[in-house]
């Protein structure tokens, strides 16, 4: 645990950032926008993870182990949507999710 | 100590997270979230997990970075700036976020956390034993299946980066056809030298 720190504080900051990225996410309608509030929400619960293990169990490993998997998926995940933006790109010139209406023809 | 640590890094990481997300820019936009990301691997180096915060910042701020501003240049000008949503959906979209973050507070501040106060330090090599350990317990197999997903993912996003090229060849020969070509050809000499 970090002293002097409550969990309560750590779960109200991640809380803010998890409501930030959802605001980024509704309002955003670049893609490459939307991409950028998807890993602070993502981020911010693996925060969760990572502090609900130090502070409730701290000689269990579940939390940190998840919180790995997790940013494992994050940027596979990531990897994924800039191929499929760029080649989004080369057949519509535009990343706007009102221009985005065909999946392939 | 801590406590003005934290409450720094609260603070850089929440306003940056603001500016992230409404930053007409788009690249500032990114050299934002960059900031956030730095943010929390402070929080875990507080947190005693070293081997997270440098995973932290290796993956996000080395890599998933560096991948989205080089498709920000590759996709953008880079002095162009993004149009902003309708005054009306922000607001109901701000009132909605503040709602659901204060259902979320009132549960945060209402449950009753238990909180040991033991500081159990987590080595690397802890989490390397966790990782491959096979008893009861152990993370063998999502390891295994998220190295399957990772190779499937690269091969997915050089697929899909490459475009038709790949996908949309042109139809072989296949070799029954070939066979098949030579028989009628006998057939037809057979015939002209009926007729003949």
């Amino acid at each position: 645990m970090i002293p002097g720190i409550s969990i309560t504080e750590i779960l109200s900051l991640t809380s803010i950032l998890f409501f930030i990225g959802v605001y980024g996410f509704i309002t955003r309608t670049n893609l490459i926008s939307m991409l950028v509030s998807v890993e602070i929400i993502l981020n911010s619960t693996v925060i969760n993870f990572v502090v609900i293990n130090k502070y409730l169990y701290p000689e269990l490993l579940q939390g940190v182990v998840y919180s790995i998997f997790i940013i494992a998926v994050a940027a596979a995940e990531t990897a994924l949507a800039v191929a499929i933006i760029i080649n989004l790109y080369k057949q519509i010139s535009s990343v706007d999710v009102k221009e985005t209406e065909t999946l392939k023809y | 100590m801590e406590k003005y640590i934290f409450y720094v890094l609260a603070l850089i990481m929440i306003v940056s997270a603001i500016a992230s997300v409404s930053s007409r820019r788009m690249l500032r936009s990114v050299v934002y979230l960059l900031f956030v990301l730095i943010g929390i691997a402070g929080i875990y180096f507080m947190a005693d997990y070293n081997f997270l915060a440098a995973i932290q910042l290796t993956v996000y701020a080395g890599g998933i970075i560096v991948l989205i501003i080089f498709s920000v240049l590759l996709v953008h000008h880079i002095d162009m700036e993004l149009e902003v949503a309708k005054k009306s959906k922000r607001i109901i979209t701000a009132l909605a976020c503040l709602i659901g973050l204060g259902v979320f507070m009132t549960t945060i501040y209402s449950h009753p956390f238990i909180e040991t106060t033991t500081a159990v330090t987590t080595t690397t090599a802890d989490i390397g034993f966790a990782l491959l350990s096979t008893e009861a317990g152990g993370f063998i197999l999502p390891f295994e299946v998220i190295s399957i997903l990772l190779l499937a993912v690269m091969i997915g996003a050089i697929i899909i980066a490459k475009g038709e090229d790949v996908t949309e060849e042109p139809p072989k020969e296949t070799p029954l056809v070939k066979q098949e070509k030579p028989v009628e050809k006998k057939k037809e000499l057979l015939e002209t030298e009926v007729t003949v």
